[in-house]
């Protein structure tokens, strides 16, 4: 390291994340402006953060753009089928109580297609974090409305705009009580990364909604324009609320004057889902340990 | 939208927290590291560095993008905050501590690069 | 000496050595449970639902986790993610539940996890006749995922096969790395009958191929099969950072989406069974030295066939029967040496389905293929075969 002070910009080759990347697939896929990229950043840095060993940890993800991620990180990962994250994951995360588990995907993956696991997932509150990639469409098969894209909104499917009500995600996922819900942009990359520590080392079911531009398909048919347009967007209209009501924090990214309220919403303990064990059942006649001693000195007695 | 308004029930001037005393604090410096082949020309560390010290650079790379430099006569206003690494989507950029130097950074350095 | 309470029942062994009276969702659950399955997930669903219930019952007792699903796309996909992690995992249904698992069935073909599907057919399409019997699910066994690819179906006909065929099963996906089905038919999964489960020891295991080089090397390449076209499987929590995806894939894991790669992984998946379907193939034959009538028949119609073949040789017409225990690969060699033999005159398919293995049968052959086939609902009697043979 130099003793003189900084120069200009040091060309290097290799980036400190390169050891939990398979760096030989980068550059990745994804557009320019994309979010899904800082997504998965901010996740390798939690991972790291987290203590957890590289090598008892698992990464699932479904189909789509964010589905990808599985593909980038080099820890165990899954790209599963498109909405099977969920109950894919559950298969490690069960059968291998010690592993961590991640799930990584689209908004459409996991509230549309997987939209039944999601709520199922959460209402067991299985013990795994999951970070939803919500970027208001469909973004891998080239643009088309999706859940959460907002009301009139124009896309491939929607030449006359959105006319049905996107998901409020954080308050689906409250509704049937997951441990820990939060939604940040990913302009707010440190933050988000917080949050996916902290999903981490909750047992139970965290689930971390990230707002991330999309200029291929939700931008530029809406005007909302490229990558950066979008982060500033955040930047002028986010708002963060931990203690917000939950009901009333809808995104319409259309809506000039609409803000977006981000923040770690709900953190509780409810216990993780853990299926039964088989104890050996109590005697059929219902005796305990107590009573049938007791009748044996009985019976000595006698 | 939100009916909250806990922040109006808080004691007027008071500073949500205590700030930090630049007189005493140190401030790290750090080095910029470019991995020009990996960017797509985001603009997210150019736009979004505290210290406003990114700009595009003139040349493109493989795939014809610009990717970031250091602003001409900015190289030690880095203070390795690690947002650009944070924030950069395609693993393109990053920075490391060289020293930490006595002098607080100057007021107004701190202000968002954002200009809307 | 011991403090444990005499109240408490001791731990029921994992194998319930002994003769049995018992049903046949109920044998197929514990010759899942004696072939070591340690992951359950499943959805109720007519007639499959008692291989659930038992296992929620008695796979916690063996220290297996037991999970109800929300659907059958949950269920499938779940038990793919335990057998990724290291779990000889199964999941039960019937054909509505089956339609839903096919894509993840495809999955399980592609990335090359072992798993095991029980489907006790049911009438269809559809919802059909959720409590009367069918055989309709055979191809959709071989060809419901889209794409080529290649699995094993066993066909048990009894309660005794359903135990057996079962191990069976698991021991043949962990063998080649491929989704095994156990196609068993409602009269089969609810008839009961003896049956005989063997001592532990005895039961036959066949270990999952696993990587010989330690995690790290980079020599290990997730997807370079050895000679017998399978790969070895490192599990998730090993420290081999494997890549696993749905996504056309080279040896080392990683997406290959072009041409090349493609042709090259698909034709493995179908080789890895056909190359080894001499070893894979299981049939039985009754009758069949002189048979100049053979019939073909699987699962509860295969017991009325062989009534069949009785009442015909009383008549003294030579017939037989060659009953397919593996639907898939079908017993395909078999009948062209008996064709080859040149004794045969005829073919007799009867199945409950409009013609499923009986075109299996017609492609080999330029005889006569008597079709006695019946939509579902009812068994087809060996009187209805006997006509067919006589004929």
């Amino acid at each position: 390291m130099t003793t003189t002070g900084p120069t200009a910009a040091i060309v290097a080759k290799k980036h400190p994340v390169d050891d939990l990347l398979r760096a030989d697939r980068l550059p990745h896929i994804l557009c320019p402006g994309c979010g899904i990229g800082t997504t998965m950043h901010c996740y390798l840095e939690a991972l790291v953060e987290s203590g957890v060993h590289v090598d008892k940890h698992v990464c699932v993800s479904g189909i789509g753009c964010s589905g990808r991620t599985a593909g980038y990180v080099k820890v165990d990962s899954y790209h599963s089928t498109h909405g099977r994250a969920l109950p894919f994951a559950l298969g490690i995360a069960v059968y291998r109580p010690e592993l961590t588990v991640t799930v990584i995907s689209g908004d459409g993956d996991l509230s549309s297609i997987g939209g039944n696991h999601l709520i199922h997932a959460a209402r067991r509150n299985v013990n795994m974090t999951v970070i939803c990639i919500n970027n208001f469409n469909y973004g891998m098969t080239g643009g088309q409305a999706g859940p959460t894209t907002p009301m009139t909104a124009k896309s491939g499917t929607t030449p006359y705009g959105v006319a049905d009500k996107p998901f409020n995600l954080p308050h689906l996922v409250n509704a049937v009580g997951a441990n820990f819900v939060a939604r940040w942009s990913v302009l707010h990359a440190r933050q988000l990364k917080d949050s996916i520590l902290r999903g981490m080392r909750k047992p139970g079911f965290a689930f971390i909604e990230v707002l991330s531009p999309c200029p291929t398909g939700f931008g530029r048919p809406n005007d909302v324009g490229e990558g950066i347009e979008e982060m500033l967007k955040y930047h002028r209209r986010c708002k963060w609320d931990d203690k917000a009501r939950l009901e009333d924090v809808d995104i319409d990214m259309l809506r000039p004057d609409s803000p977006v309220i981000v923040g770690n919403f709900v953190d509780r303990d409810r216990p993780a889902f853990c299926p039964a064990t088989g104890a050996p059942p109590a005697s059929p006649t219902g005796a305990t340990e107590e009573s049938t001693k007791e009748r044996a000195a009985m019976k000595d007695a006698h | 939208m939100t009916k909250t308004h806990r922040k109006s029930d808080q004691p007027k001037n008071k500073p949500l927290r205590t700030p930090m005393d630049l007189s005493y604090a140190k401030v790290p410096q750090g080095q910029v590291y470019v991995i020009p082949e990996r960017c797509k020309e985001c603009r997210f560390c150019v736009e979004f560095c505290p210290q406003g010290m990114l700009t595009l650079s003139t040349e493109i790379n493989a795939k014809g993008y610009h990717y970031p430099q250091i602003r001409e006569g900015r190289e030690k206003d880095c203070i390795h905050c690690g947002f650009c690494n944070l924030v950069c989507p395609e693993f393109a950029i990053y920075t490391h501590e060289i020293a930490a130097v006595d002098t607080p950074i100057q007021e107004g350095s701190h202000e968002h690069a954002v200009t809307e | 000496m011991s403090t444990q309470s005499p109240s408490k029942p001791a731990a029921t062994p994992r194998v319930r050595a002994g003769v049995h009276f018992m049903g046949g969702d109920f044998a197929c659950a514990e010759g899942a449970l004696a072939a070591g399955v340690d992951f359950f997930a499943g959805y109720p669903i007519t007639p499959s639902t008692e291989v659930c219930e038992h296992l929620a019952q008695r796979l916690p007792q063996v220290g297996g986790k037991f999970v109800q699903m929300e659907d059958e796309l949950a269920s499938i996909a779940a038990i793919i993610g335990a057998s990724a992690a290291g779990a000889r995992s199964l999941t039960a249904t019937s054909g509505p539940g089956f339609s839903l698992m096919m894509e993840n069935i495809g999955l399980a073909a592609m990335m090359e996890v072992p798993c095991v599907i029980v489907d006790v057919m049911r009438g269809s399409p559809s919802t059909g006749l959720p409590t009367g019997v069918g055989q309709a699910d055979i191809y959709q066994a071989r060809w419901g995922s889209h794409g080529d690819y290649a699995v094993i179906a066993y066909c048990p006909s009894s309660p005794q096969e359903c135990f057996d065929l079962t191990i069976q099963a698991f021991n043949a996906a962990d063998k080649y790395r491929v989704p095994v089905m156990v196609m068993m038919d409602e009269v089969i999964g609810h008839m009961t009958e003896k049956v005989v489960i063997p001592p532990a020891s005895e039961i036959p295991f066949t270990p999952r191929k696993r990587p010989s080089l330690p995690p790290g090397d980079s020599e290990y390449l997730p997807y370079m099969p050895d000679d017998d076209l399978v790969p070895p499987m490192a599990h998730a929590g090993e420290g081999y950072k494997i890549h696993m995806t749905g996504l056309t894939h080279d040896e080392r894991g990683y997406p290959a989406l072009s041409a090349e790669p493609h042709e090259k992984l698909v034709n493995r998946l179908v080789d890895k069974i056909r190359v080894h379907a001499a070893d894979i193939v299981m049939h039985e034959d009754f009758l069949l030295d002189d048979a100049e009538t053979i019939v073909v028949a699987f699962g509860c119609t295969a017991r009325s066939a062989r009534a069949a073949v009785n009442l015909a040789r009383r008549q003294g017409v030579r017939a037989g029967l060659l009953r397919p225990i593996t639907a898939w690969p079908f017993p395909t060699a078999r009948i062209k040496e008996l064709i080859a033999a040149g004794q045969v005159k005829q073919f007799v398919v009867p199945e409950i389905n409009l013609g499923q293995v009986r075109r299996e049968v017609e492609r080999l052959t330029q005889l006569p293929v008597r079709r006695v086939h019946r939509a579902g609902g009812a068994m087809i009697t060996p009187e209805t075969i006997l006509e067919a043979i006589v004929q």
